[in-house]
């Protein structure tokens, strides 16, 4: 059996799950609904290099510079872009367009990924940013120029990123992050405070231990309070405070757990549905690299990774063939780039209680620095700061060995 | 099959090495070094190190 796939989201996720559905042997018709009027591009450029790009450029230009390439192996994949999917009604085996036109399905791909949480403070819209599509980068470019001041709040990486390009640019940047130094859930307190340190030299002010009490402005933002009773000064106010899983289409269901993304097994198969897999930022699965709980991982390795395995799930299902039992191990990795630092990162360094750090000095991170991240002594993430590249093999292969032993 | 990299897109974060170690290398210089004509037989690999650049700076024509 063929059978019609229907894959919701048209980001990375969704691109690689249609190809690898190709490349598994599905041979039945493949629809990509996506809400975003673009192809599917890669984000990762959007607060760095495109953020930054000099001169007037449209959104389609700016597209057209982070666009996936198109291979020929998706050629007769139907794109249906610019509409988002509304409703799914899985025992029907149906969904609702924004269009209010609705399309049938056999098996389902669930790639809707995430979108910026906001704060929950009123205040004008005008300088209010958040940065996750290209027309959000769009709006954002056009406003930071030189001297303009930037409070950016979030101290993750995609804050860090940001405001880091900002500080380029010639803006004069602020960070406002409640949980203390940057990175710190993911680097640890040393590595996180020494980070702030470098920043802080290179001209970033931070804000930690306080959060954003008010937003003011009259038609434009002019001001941020902070909890403590300073007032910061702001053109723009940049909010990185995290994401949220876009799983409401699927509400109504019963059956599924939306409780965190998606709830899947190991074989990226959604909990309490049929012929039904979830990929990317939204799948909620247990690695057993690392332990039997189900997370949501929201590294840019993930939808490759998720898309190979859910793809070979959903086409053996719909063959009426049992789907790989192998264990589904991928290995988590990312990279930040931030001012003269590049992060690497390995394995999930948020989940150790324990880092080590082998080489560098954190007071010179730019000469580049080794740690270790270790949970009850097992060593469960890496993270490299600006080591030669012709060294990440080595890093990365201290868990393909854990992933073989799991 | 010919590999093409964009050298202005190319910031050598070497990916595509770990993914087609015999068509990427980066050299002692942290730089990328490749093969612009591979033999055919390294298809798949060249085609995931495409996949993988985390600039997509790779590109593959058959």
């Amino acid at each position: 059996m063929s059978g019609h796939i229907a894959v919701v989201g048209a980001s990375l996720a969704g691109l690689r799950t249609a190809e690898q559905l190709r490349a598994t042997g599905h041979t039945g018709p493949i629809t990509v609904l996506g809400d975003e009027p673009h192809p599917p591009y890669n984000r990762p450029p959007l607060s760095k290099e495109i953020l930054a790009a000099p001169g007037d450029h449209s959104a389609e230009q700016l597209h057209a510079s982070v666009a996936f390439r198109r291979r020929a192996l998706v050629d007769d994949v139907d794109f249906r872009l610019g509409r988002a999917v509304t409703a799914a009604d899985l025992e029907q085996r149906r969904l609702t367009l924004s269009d209010g036109t609705e399309l049938g399905f056999d098996g389902l791909v669930a790639a809707t990924g995430l979108r910026p949480r906001r704060l929950p403070l009123p205040g004008p819209a005008v300088g209010r940013h958040v940065l996750r599509t290209l027309q959000d980068c769009v709006g954002l470019r056009g406003e930071l120029r030189p001297e303009a001041r930037v409070v950016v709040v979030g101290a993750g990486f995609v804050g860090c990123e940001v405001a880091a390009t900002a500080l380029r640019l010639g803006c004069r940047v602020s960070i406002v992050e409640p949980a203390g130094a940057p990175m710190n859930r993911v680097l640890g307190a040393e590595l996180a405070q020494a980070v702030q340190r470098h920043h802080e030299t290179a001209g970033i002010r931070f804000h930690t231990g306080r959060s954003v009490a008010g937003i003011l402005g009259r038609e434009q933002v002019s001001a941020v309070d902070l909890d403590d009773g300073t007032t910061l000064g702001a053109d723009i106010v940049i909010e990185a405070v995290g994401s949220l899983p876009n799983t409401e289409w699927l509400a109504g269901n019963p059956g599924l757990d939306l409780g965190d993304g998606i709830l899947c097994d190991n074989l990226l198969r959604a909990a309490g549905a049929d012929r039904m897999v979830a990929v990317g930022d939204i799948a909620r699965f247990p690695n057993p690299l690392f332990d039997a709980l189900p997370r949501r991982v929201e590294h840019w390795s993930i939808p490759a990774d998720t898309a190979k395995r859910a793809a070979a799930t959903l086409t053996a299902q719909l063959a009426g063939r049992e789907a790989d039992p192998t264990p589904f191990t991928p290995v988590p990795s990312f990279w930040s780039d931030q001012l003269d630092l590049r992060f690497q990162s390995f394995g999930s360094p948020a989940l150790a209680d324990e880092v080590r750090l082998h080489e560098g000095d954190p007071d010179h991170l730019h000469g580049g620095v080794l740690a270790t991240y270790h949970r009850r002594s097992e060593h469960v993430g890496t993270v490299a700061i600006n080591l030669p590249p012709a060294r990440q093999r080595e890093l990365r292969e201290a868990f393909t060995a854990l992933a073989a032993a799991a | 099959m010919k590999v093409i990299v964009d050298l202005a897109k190319c910031q050598d974060h070497g990916q595509c090495a770990i993914a087609a170690p015999v068509v990427f290398q980066m050299d002692e210089e942290g730089k990328l070094v490749w093969d612009g004509n591979p033999d055919e037989s390294q298809r798949f690999e060249a085609e995931e190190a495409a996949d993988v650049c985390p600039v997509q700076a790779i590109l593959i024509q058959d």
